[in-house]
């Protein structure tokens, strides 16, 4: 295999990575501060693909409809948790799987009655169509690299808002113990809507800058929701920096072993054999990874606690 | 315990619509997928099924329709609530290869009828074939050795070829491969539901192919038209019909436009069922019909057609009813072969804009009269 080849790849896993690091973070956030398992993460992921392919089939413009996308996922997601999540925090795990889960036939049976069960159009802009020329002579989709681009600045956002603003300080705080927080006069429950709302905002935003590569349709979260928990188990959850990496871990393995794996096994079986053995392969290896991560580290890479 | 969630909201028939269950009457029951990524097949099998119903005015049929999401455990459960409370004759209705693995050996054990208006795996057409089960659409390879013929007359010799990893995946990938005589410059295996193809593109590129071959049914298409597009690679792409119907088209947009494709069906063919079928379905749903409505369509005809010449209770009877094939297709000419699977003829069609619509026509025939390679291997 080429090198080119290969460096395309890792920019292939480390663009899967950042997306999923949207989708992470908000999910980490939410169980790290809140200790609420949300498996409807992955239908707000979905609210806001369908809000961007509106919004852009009836404006045309790709910056509105990512606008649209960021507003619709944080006010469903601060609806949701004012009418139903808010009630689920002093509840067994159990109680919150089966709620959320709940939500997530809701949010697509709601969706398929507005938008119709046929996959929506929603396209990449004119101006971030096509490849451009990268040194060594990499053709890259432009639109792949700005998903980059965007996802490392949103990295860098978050990490800024925890570590530098007063909101930053009570989420660390609440993390670390609710109840003190709450004893300190901080407004916890404004608090956990307003983390809730930015966890959703951010998959929102993810539904919409993959939407544009990928089919907009019912139940298209589910399969990144399943990624997502992989990638905050091995990161640690409640760490935003334990979902990057564990992001970008996930994104590259998972590209990489679908591309080596069935040419590794190429060597010495069939080449049919070897795609379809390959990639059955490499379709469990982040589950293998996880298992290898939580056998070396239980709590996770940086993980705080159990 | 999300297993156990999902099976007991499965279990609440999402539709029920009750006709007359008098003497020589059918009970049909129906296990499609109605919800999750790939409704949209089911919804148009569903409906072309329906529409044909309706259109007979025959009042001895009940259909039961469930929804099986597009998982195994769920549609094994739903065939055996149907079989053993409902108690139907006829089973029909599966769109996924392995959901249609995992509910139909059952079923024709249990003296049941199943009429396929979709799946049509390898494994049920050779040895695994059995005189209850008729495949009304394709077997599976089908389409794909079309696509491999019309690479020959293309004059493609350097093919890249991907599906995903599933049996009809590998079908796909081994009927294209049957007809088609040129060399391989790859062969990849997808996840099943995979939505990002950056990986196999780059690999596509590095390949140095002439031509590029692939089965991505449903949103999996949307997703590879898309990104293929967008990726700047130009070799030309050949698919079944599956990547190119009727309710995925207009998602994909532009990147579809020339794109071709193999067909059993389009809506311009031209015999006075397939008009009618066209424009009554056009005028009850509102929808250019797809492929799938007309396999679910074509379905219902060949269920109705048999009800005429004999009783469901005779099951032999029935089933040389259903094997004479005695009904007006939307495909024009169809029949049965050894194995109750059709000889049908198979076309190259062409993504065009008609209007507003994404929409295909067709340019020529791959394979007149074209069977399945599995026929031989089975025996009654």
């Amino acid at each position: 295999m080429s090198l080119i080849l290969l460096a395309e790849q890792v920019l292939n896993g480390l663009q899967l990575g950042v997306m999923l690091f949207l989708m992470a973070a908000g999910l980490t956030l939410v169980f790290g501060v809140m200790g609420l398992i949300n498996l409807a993460h992955g239908s707000l992921f979905m609210v806001g693909a369908f809000a961007a392919a509106a919004v852009a089939g009836a404006t045309g413009s790709f910056l509105l409809a990512l606008a649209a996308a960021l507003a619709a996922a944080a006010a469903a997601g601060a609806l949701v948790e004012l009418l139903i999540i808010r009630r689920l925090y002093d509840r067994d795990h159990l109680d919150q799987v089966l709620a959320t889960f709940a939500l997530i036939l809701i949010f697509s049976e709601g969706t398929r009655w507005v938008f119709g069960s046929f996959p929506l159009y929603l396209s990449i802009p004119e101006y971030l169509s096509g490849p451009i020329t990268l040194p060594g002579g990499i053709q890259y989709p432009l639109y792949r690299l700005t998903l980059i681009a965007v996802g490392l600045l949103i990295a860098v956002g978050l990490f800024l808002l925890i570590s530098r603003t007063r909101l930053g300080i009570q989420i660390r705080a609440g993390e670390n113990d609710r109840e003190m927080i709450a004893a300190l006069g901080v407004d916890i429950s404004k608090l956990y809507t307003i983390v809730f709302a930015l966890g959703a905002a951010l998959a929102g935003l993810a539904g919409a800058l993959v939407g544009a590569i990928q089919s907009v349709q019912v139940g298209m979260g589910e399969p990144v929701l399943i990624l997502a928990f992989v990638v905050i188990v091995i990161g640690g959850i409640g760490s935003i920096k334990g979902a990057l990496i564990g992001s970008i871990l996930v994104g590259l393995t998972d590209t990489l072993a679908g591309v080596l794996l069935p040419l590794l096994f190429s060597q010495f079986m069939s080449t049919s054999a070897a795609a379809s053995t390959g990639s059955a392969l490499a379709s469990m290896l982040i589950y293998i990874l996880m298992a290898v991560v939580l056998i070396m580290k239980p709590t996770g890479l940086f993980g705080a606690r159990a | 315990m999300i297993r156990k969630l999902v099976a007991a909201v499965a279990l609440s028939a999402i539709g029920t619509i009750s006709l007359a269950d008098g003497h020589g009457g059918v009970k049909v029951g129906m296990i499609t997928t109605l919800s999750g990524g790939g409704a949209g097949l089911g919804i148009d099998v569903r409906d072309g099924f329906m529409l044909a119903i309706a259109q007979s005015g025959n009042e001895n049929i009940e259909v039961i329709i469930e929804d099986d999401q597009r998982k195994p455990d769920v549609a094994v459960q739903l065939a055996d609530k149907l079989i053993q409370s409902e108690k139907v004759d006829v089973l029909t209705g599966i769109i996924w290869s392995n959901l249609a693995m995992a509910v139909v050996p059952g079923a024709v054990a249990q003296d049941k009828f199943y009429l396929s208006p979709n799946a049509g795996p390898s494994a049920l057409a050779g040895r695994g074939c059995h005189p209850n089960y008729f495949n009304v659409a394709w077997q599976n390879d089908n389409l794909h050795e079309a696509a491999g013929a019309y690479a020959n007359t293309a004059g493609y010799s350097n093919s890249f070829i991907l599906a995903p990893n599933y049996p009809a995946g590998q079908d796909a990938l081994t009927g294209y491969k049957r007809l088609y005589e040129g060399e391989l410059a790859g062969e990849l295996f997808t996840e099943l539901g995979q939505t990002d193809y950056a990986s196999e593109i780059a690999q596509i590129r590095a390949s140095g192919a002439d031509s590029v071959f692939f089965f991505l049914p449903g949103g999996m298409g949307i997703s590879f038209l898309k990104q293929y597009a967008d990726s700047g690679v130009d070799i030309p792409v050949v698919g079944p019909a599956f990547s190119f119907d009727q309710g995925i088209l207009q998602a994909v947009g532009d990147a579809a436009v020339g794109v071709v494709n193999t067909s059993q069906w389009n809506k311009d063919l031209d015999n006075p069922a397939n008009v009618a079928f066209v424009e009554s379905f056009q005028a009850e749903y509102g929808r250019l019909p797809s492929l799938y409505a007309s396999q679910g369509f074509d379905t219902a005809n060949l269920l109705l057609s048999a009800m005429e010449t004999a009783d469901i209770n005779d099951q032999d009877a029935f089933r040389a009813a259903l094997q004479a094939a005695n009904f007006q297709s939307t495909r024009g000419d169809f029949a049965f072969g050894p194995n109750n699977h059709p000889i049908q003829n198979i076309y190259v069609r062409e993504v065009i804009k008609e209007g507003d619509i994404y929409t295909n026509k067709i340019i020529g025939t791959a394979l007149e009269s074209h069977g399945d390679a599995y026929a031989a291997e089975c025996s009654f």
